[in-house]
């Protein structure tokens, strides 16, 4: 093994340029590779800390009768809020959310709609709910990004805003669109409208109601209060996590497709490198070179090769993949014109987990390419060998 | 003493549908210290004789025995073992290693013998100094000429000191100078460390210092002579 890796050492060492450009491109596959995987990871990461901050927030209180998934049920999803509540709305620790169905006529279109009523002054989510407190002739209102998209509803439009109240009367009001935000959220943004919880619960003839609560801090004490369900920071962010779970099988395909090219390189190169150097093989044996031997350099020499690409690859990859950390990766089309919850600039993330798989498997697959090939070399007849006698 | 026995050998490779008898039946014996060379046209089989004197190919029929070993029964580890240790091989086409430098190469059996580095040193010197290479002992085979690939050649072959050194054609790529000068060196290494040399070769200038000539005739030994006053 020690003789292996010197004359290994010696001979690529020795094969100058080559060595290096395959070096070169094979640290260039590594380094690809991880921050390929530190994008996708990064974007999970935004995906769940976005939809925290504009969505979960530390966990929520839910209305028995609330479910998100139902809008019918909507209206008869509220009660008045719990006296247990006060102290905790009082500090800013909980926000109450009255959710309720209505219908706007944005161009004279008819798009249903949930209307939140949020307090202005919160600041347990990063919707701009101070922008509510706006004094105009109509009602304020806040949208996403993707609700802006659809309604093709801007800043200072008037859309018409329809709703039921608590006694089934339908009633109107003209809404002002006093901002837009982009959040990556779908759930946060689609079909929703934000005004002033004060108003809705006017508007509704709901007063004090609520249909959630948000919490700030996920660590906060819990309290049975009849009525609400607790939904704890874990179990609203598990279906993230869910997803998140998901795509990482269908970004591990993506992943082991990018290892598959590299390692065909390394195949490619060392199959050549090993059809050409038949007499060097056969010179090997001549000078008492078992066979086993002579796979065993090869093999060590693939190794080596990989690992000297990972020390390049090192060398420029690490500023690199930390620059990219810090400034992100702008994407160069705009993703959410295809409805996916992604922003512009993705900030990769990479766990250590990660580099040191991505090394590890190239290792490995890179030892095993280099021994396939060179089997086959040291199982031909020397005196063939030497005679450069294979094709 | 004998060191090589060839009994009734005969070597046969497939060839299309039949068989090709390249060796029929030779018998040779070789003792410690000859100066001995197989002579022959083109095809009458030199090459793979020596092939199977070095253990890199086996007898179809007959014994050979090299220092006591028989060629046809030994496996990969014996047969490199014997390699290792007692022989030494020069080839037409030098067959050094590309891209290690003239040390390395010179240097490269005495790693498979596991020397000391001190040892390695020492041995590889000398042997650069038989061939009157020293000062180029940081050079590459690329940057070498011709002559100076085949003296490295021989000095690889040579610096483990083996009991048999086998040369196939290692003149044919050079002008009569330098053939003089290797044949010179291996003569001297001949006589100062008793190695036993057995030539393949049909260059008039090698056979000019052959104290044995063995004439090869389609795979058959056709002569076996002693010279009385070979050139030296
Ligand atoms: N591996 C092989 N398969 C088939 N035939 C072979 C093989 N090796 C050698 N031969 C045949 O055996 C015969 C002897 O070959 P060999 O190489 O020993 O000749 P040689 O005397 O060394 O000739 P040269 O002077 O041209 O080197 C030739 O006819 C050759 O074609
Ligand atoms: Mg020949």
């Amino acid at each position: 093994m020690k003789l292996a890796i010197k004359l290994a050492y010696r001979n690529l060492i020795g094969a100058g340029l080559r060595t290096w450009l395959n070096v070169i491109v094979l640290s260039f596959s590594f380094v690809v590779i991880i921050w390929m995987r530190g994008v996708m990871l990064g974007w999970d990461h935004q995906a769940k800390n976005d939809m925290i901050s504009f969505e979960i927030g530390g966990g929520q209180y839910w209305h028995e009768q609330y479910d998100p998934l139902d809008p019918f049920s909507l209206n008869e999803s509220n009660a008045k809020v719990p006296d247990e509540f006060s102290e905790l709305i009082k500090s800013g620790d909980l926000e109450p959310i009255l959710i309720v169905q209505g219908t706007i006529y944005p161009l004279g279109r008819m798009q249903s709609v949930m209307v939140k009523g949020i307090n202005p002054n919160q600041t347990i989510l990063k919707i701009p709910t101070s922008k509510l407190d706006t004094v105009v002739n109509a009602i304020p209102a806040v949208i996403g990004g993707m609700t802006a998209q659809s309604s093709k509803l801007s800043i200072g439009d008037y859309v018409t805003l329809r709703w039921r109240d608590i006694n089934g009367t339908f009633d109107a009001a003209e809404l002002v669109i006093v901002d837009v935000f982009y959040s990556n959220v779908p759930s946060a943004e689609a079909g929703q409208i934000y005004i002033d919880i004060e108003k809705l619960r006017e508007m509704m003839i709901m007063p004090e109601s609520a249909t959630i609560f948000t919490f700030r801090n996920s660590e906060a004490d819990w309290i049975e209060v009849e009525g609400w369900r607790q939904k704890s920071f874990k179990e609203l962010t598990k279906q993230v996590d869910n997803m998140i779970k998901t795509k990482t099988a269908g970004q591990s395909v993506f992943y082991f497709i990018l290892l598959l090219l590299a390692m065909l390189g390394i195949f490619d190169t060392q199959v050549l490198s090993i059809f050409r150097r038949q007499k060097e093989i056969g010179t090997y044996v001549a000078l008492g070179y078992t066979r086993k031997q002579v796979v065993g350099l090869f093999t060590v020499e693939g190794t080596m090769n990989s690992i000297l690409a990972a020390i390049v690859g090192a060398i420029y990859g690490i500023p690199f993949l930390a620059w990219q950390a810090n400034h992100g990766f702008t994407l160069p089309i705009d993703a959410s014109q295809f409805g996916m919850a992604m922003s512009q600039t993705l900030f990769p993330v990479y766990s250590i987990g990660l580099i040191f798989t991505t090394i590890l498997i190239v290792m490995i697959t890179t030892a095993v390419v280099s021994y396939i090939p060179s089997r086959k070399i040291a199982k031909m007849n020397p005196t063939e060998a030497l005679r450069g006698k294979l094709q | 003493m004998e060191i090589i026995q060839i009994k009734k050998l005969t070597k046969r490779f497939p060839m299309g549908k039949g068989e090709f008898t390249a060796l029929k039946e030779i018998d040779l014996t070789f003792t410690k210290g000859e100066f001995a060379g197989l002579i022959g046209p083109s095809g009458s089989g030199k090459t793979t004789l020596l092939n199977i004197v070095g253990s890199l190919d086996v007898p179809t029929e007959g014994e050979v025995l090299v220092l006591g070993k028989s060629i046809g029964n030994l496996n990969q580890k014996d047969a490199a073992q014997l390699r290792k240790e007692s022989l030494g091989f020069i080839f037409q086409s030098y067959n050094l290693l590309q891209v290690h430098t003239v040390y390395e190469n010179v240097e490269f059996p005495l790693l498979l013998l596991k020397k000391s580095a001190s040892e390695r040193r020492k041995m590889v010197m000398d042997a650069l100094e038989w061939v009157g290479l020293t000062d180029k002992e940081k050079s590459k085979p690329p940057q070498l000429s011709g002559g100076e690939c085949q003296r490295v050649a021989v000095a690889r072959a040579m610096v483990k000191k083996p009991s048999v050194v086998l040369a196939d054609e290692p003149t044919a790529n050079l002008d009569a100078k330098n053939s003089h000068n290797i044949l010179k060196t291996m003569l001297n290494l001949n006589r100062e460390l008793n190695t036993t040399f057995i030539f393949a070769t049909h260059d008039e200038k090698v056979i000019s210092y052959l104290r044995r000539k063995i004439f090869l005739l389609d795979g058959q030994v056709e002569k076996d002579v002693i010279v009385e006053n070979p050139k030296s």
